[in-house]
């Protein structure tokens, strides 16, 4: 059986791709595919959120989305946080706080965080663990990205949304 | 601790953490390898079967399919997947592919082919004829006469009695507990039982194999073990050890599911028989019920104790399962007496101990190894008799613990497979732990403060003890490399293998600190058998300590190499000079100094020296942290559903090299142990198929789970360790699931003596209570085990 391939068109980290697919191609395997290594896989069933990424701003499971419905949309990886060596300031805070361990669920939780902060900018603590809930962690007890995020939501608000300061400094390592 | 270091105890940033938060490809998939086959492995459906017939034509006929291998293509090698040092303590009972099939999920066959869709169409198109074969997979039932014997193969060897399923055995006694239970004035004996818990490692097991252009064999593995699985592989394979390439990139969590030679073997076949580069990643279903869980227990623990709540004697039965195949089956519950029962002092103690092989899922390595089974027995037994004696539980674990100086001789019975070494105990935090963690906890209060009866929540709060090791005394040992730039940057190569724990980051802040230059000047590279000297790998908590030890002596030999270089430039004795800030600079008065990038440009050009050094280092012993643990509950007597709002560490690491991460590895183990406790299980049925296999269904704990978390780093001063360091990375994971259970029992008077304590449980012990407490006295009502009541010997 000949299967018929698709064209999708996308805005992945404001860089406009076209991509050829199959009916049935996951996001999270074309997006791996096609490089951007740091959507994970870590269930393939929509539970762990090692794969998340945004799509038009929300933080979706890429496993659990088909790459054709990803046409025409604006999408966001952990690739398209910082800007060349500049971190984002909830990258920059993720680290400061110890909130990152082996690092494998980072950029799922990285990418939820940004997207809680563009709706919410003075989450409470029961919010930003709702917006963590779907970001499963083995290895930090959650303590440490939940201090992060409120960390970094304060920061947001100190800066007018604006970078933090410290996020200026270029790291090269 | 006042020290005046200046990188050793700071809580500095991780050396791999950019490329963490940026996403950038570090993991063992992160790569794209031109060629890559798909590897899938055909798990048997059957518990216990012999292959009949197996005809692998049709998938071989399968376009896109470059090999399908079966036990007839395969060398036939006794071993186990069990990563520890040669020679290992576990029974050489597996083999790479078998005729016989011993648990659902074992290997039946392999696969490679073009796409991961053909290899699973290649996987439905292999016929096989099974005998099916009498199963046994309840433990309890394993030895019995006429039970189906698992390991019938005779090619095997290292098991302690096949005929009878017992892939170990172990009988170790202090003194004479007979005697003990003679002198004590009441006897207490209960029957505990923990569940079979998976690891749940994000990143599942996943390797890739290729031949490189010498045709050699790379395996870039998600391993905590790569020299380990070198070893192995090479073995297996009947391939040269020099044939044999293991990389550890970045791994997404390991906790003891990744000291193991799991996919390395297999992966490496089928590239061998293909010739090209192949991957093997398990799905997340196949990472439950085809890897590696914790060994569930059934402990029966006897205790005597005076009127005064003194311990005079202390004996542990354990009744363990390893499951299909007996990886770690002696260690991991060698550990659940050796580590568990020193705790107390007492003249008199035994541990007994039968690990059966069942037709289920192995069990293997599982952070805390052993021990959050034993101290779940133990720290809820002693919470029982502080209850039975009407003392504080606190005081009476207080009373008993193990002290600065004592030495452990049950240590020496019971080392890692064969005798071990005598443990003394050089630091211990107890005491600090006990009243920090207390004060932290607000214990005095909680602990008396009266139930709001007019509430259907009732709360409680609950306390447990543990204690570990720092690495394996006398077998584990590490090296480093430690090379100076020309620009006085450093590579730091270790074959420690960093799996997200953040031991690159410690293992360079104590390189920094010996040679008195900043962190950011060190590259550090784990692991890599070509590039990376050896290391035993990262497990028994034993990386800050034994590799960091090594790194330490690699630091010092480098610094004084520095400093002699140092001394021909500046002209001065090497006795004046020491190193800081990045340079080398006289003690003098003098204050010369020059810099370690003029240093080191100077001893490759002028001098036409590489400053490079290298070490090596074990212990003979193995110095234990200790815990302590408080946990809160809420219980709703309504729903069952059970809430811990508030968890308590305070835990003696020694010197915590980096008290951020150490921080994190703890809260990290509580998120795990409150698993254990309330809700992970791997369930069976009738046939030995795992029916949660999934994290829909295999509950684990989420940001929205968790409690507030309190963790206290009590430092202390170990002598044997690096800087003062032990060890952090298991000991936090065994209190947390008995406190939690001496909290309900607390709460609401009920005590659970099985694990996970669910809603349901919870509901309808609270039934029984009711019901007892209607017909008889005020007896508390037990669930989970027979309760045989305690004794008074006078």
């Amino acid at each position: 059986m000949k299967t018929t391939l698709l064209r999708v068109k996308v805005v992945i980290n404001s860089e406009a791709k076209e991509w050829t697919i199959a009916p049935g191609d996951l996001l999270l395997d074309v997006l791996r595919r096609e490089g951007y290594f740091g959507v994970k896989r870590g269930c393939e069933t929509g539970e762990c959120g090692a794969c998340t990424v945004l799509v038009n701003g929300r933080a979706i499971n890429s496993c659990l989305l088909f790459a054709a419905q990803a046409d025409g949309c604006d999408l966001l990886t952990i690739e398209g946080v910082a800007k060349d060596d500049t971190l984002d300031p909830i990258q920059e805070i993720f680290l400061d706080h110890g909130a990152v361990q082996c690092g494998y669920c980072t950029p799922g939780m990285i990418l939820s965080t940004k997207a809680l902060l563009a709706r919410n900018s003075d989450p409470t603590e029961a919010e930003v663990c709702d917006a963590l809930a779907g970001n499963y962690c083995r290895c930090t007890g959650f303590r440490k990205p939940i201090e992060a995020v409120l960390a970094a939501a304060a920061a947001r608000r100190a800066n007018g949304g604006k970078k933090s300061p410290r996020a200026a400094k270029v790291k090269s390592r | 601790m006042s020290h005046d270091y200046n990188v050793v105890g700071k809580r500095v940033t991780k050396v791999d953490g950019v490329k963490l938060v940026t996403g950038r490809p570090a993991f063992t998939d992160d790569i794209a390898v031109p060629g890559m086959l798909y590897g899938k492995i055909l798990p048997s459906p059957h518990a216990h079967a012999r292959i009949k017939r197996i005809d692998t034509s049709k998938a071989r006929a399968l376009p896109g399919v470059h090999a399908v291998l079966t036990y007839k293509d395969v060398p036939r090698v006794p071993h186990t997947t069990a990563g520890q040092a040669w020679p290992e303590p576990s029974p050489y009972d597996t083999y790479l592919l078998d005729s016989k099939v011993r648990f659902v999920g074992d290997r039946v066959a392999a696969v490679a082919a073009e796409t991961r869709a053909q290899a699973e169409e290649a996987l439905r198109l292999i016929e096989v004829e099974y005998e099916v074969l009498p199963l046994v997979l309840d433990m309890e039932h394993a030895m019995d006469a006429g039970a189906p014997m698992i390991h019938d193969e005779p090619d095997s060897t290292g098991i302690f009695d096949a005929q009878h399923n017992l892939a170990a055995y172990i009988h170790q006694e202090i003194g004479n507990v007979e005697q003990g239970f003679r002198e004590a004035d009441m006897i207490f004996e209960r029957e505990y039982r923990t569940p079979r818990q998976q690891h749940c490692s994000i990143e599942p097991h996943v390797t890739i194999t290729w031949l490189d252009s010498d045709n050699r064999l790379v395996i870039r593995s998600s391993t905590q073990v790569p020299y380990h699985a070198r070893r192995q592989v090479a073995m297996i394979l009947q391939i040269p050890v020099q044939r044999v390439h293991v990389i550890k990139p970045r791994i997404g969590g390991g906790f003891g599911g990744k000291q193991e030679m799991l996919l390395e073997d297999i992966c490496g076949a089928l590239t061998l028989a293909t010739r090209r580069p192949v991957k093997i990643e398990f799905t997340r279903e196949e990472e439950f019920y085809m890897s590696r869980s914790r060994h569930p227990q059934i402990l029966r623990i006897k205790m005597g104790v005076m009127h005064d709540g003194t311990i005079v004697a202390n004996h542990l039965k354990v009744l363990a399962t390893t499951g299909a195949y007996g990886s770690h089956s002696s260690t991991v519950q060698g550990s659940t007496g050796s580590k568990v029962l020193p705790l107390y002092r007492t003249a008199h103690m035994k541990f007994e101990c039968h690990v059966v092989y069942t037709n289920t899922p192995v069990a293997g390595a599982f952070r805390g190894y052993g021990c959050p089974q034993g101290f779940f027995a133990q720290e809820s037994l002693v919470d029982e008799i502080a209850h039975e004696l009407g003392m504080d539980p606190l005081e009476f674990r207080q009373r008993n613990f193990i002290q600065l100086g004592d030495i452990d001789d049950l240590a020496a019975q019971l080392g890692e497979g064969k005798k071990g070494l005598p443990r003394t105990i050089r630091s211990c935090g107890l005491p600090e732990c006990v009243e920090r963690g207390a004060a932290a906890a607000d214990w005095e209060r909680k602990r008396k403060a009266p139930q709001d009866v007019s509430s259907h929540i009732r709360r409680g709060i609950g306390v447990a003890c543990s204690m570990q090791g720092s690495g394996i005394a006398g077998i584990d040992w590490a090296s480093a490399l430690l090379k100076m730039n020309e620009d006085g940057s450093f590579n730091l190569q270790v074959g420690a293998s960093d799996l997200g724990t953040g031991s690159d980051t410690v293992l360079a802040q104590i390189a920094a600190e010996t040679l008195g230059v900043s962190l950011d000047k060190f590259i550090v590279y784990s692991a890599d058998t070509d590039f990376t000297p050896f290391d035993v790998g990262a497990y028994a908590s034993s990386t800050t300590i034994i590799s960091g030890g090594a790194v330490k002596k690699a630091a010092e030999n480098v610094r004084e190499q520095i400093l002699r270089v140092a001394s021909r430039m500046l002209e001065t004795p090497v006795e004046n000079l020491t190193c800081r800030d990045n340079q080398v600079v006289t003690k003098c008065e003098c204050q010369k100094s020059v810099s370690m990038t003029d240093l080191a440009l100077h001893a490759m050009y002028k001098e036409k020296t590489q400053i490079i050094g290298h070490a090596s280092h074990f212990n003979t012993d193995s110095p234990p942290p200790f815990c302590v643990q408080f946990a809160e509950v809420e219980v709703d007597t309504e729903t069952g559903r059970i809430r811990v709002p508030h968890l308590v560490t305070a835990v003696d690491l020694g010197v915590a090299i980096n008290p951020m991460q150490a921080e994190g590895q703890a809260e990290g183990a509580v998120l795990q142990s409150l698993g254990y406790a309330l809700a992970e299980e791997m369930q069976l049925d009738e046939r030995g198929r795992m029916i949660n296999a999934g994290f829909a269904d295999y509950k684990i704990f989420t940001s929205k789970d968790m409690p507030k978390l309190t963790t206290i780093l009590v430092e202390t001063e170990e002598p044997l360790g690096p800087y003062g360091a032990k060890a952090i990375a298991e000991i936090p994971i065994n209190a947390p699931a008995p406190a939690v259970a001496n909290a309900i029992f607390h709460a609401i008077g009920v005590r659970f003596r099985k694990l996970p304590i669910r809603p349901e449980e919870v509901l309808r012990a609270l039934r029984e209570k009711e019901k007892h407490e209607e017909e008889t006295s005020d007896e508390p009502a037990g669930v989970g085990a027979a309760i045989p009541r305690a004794t008074p010997r006078h």
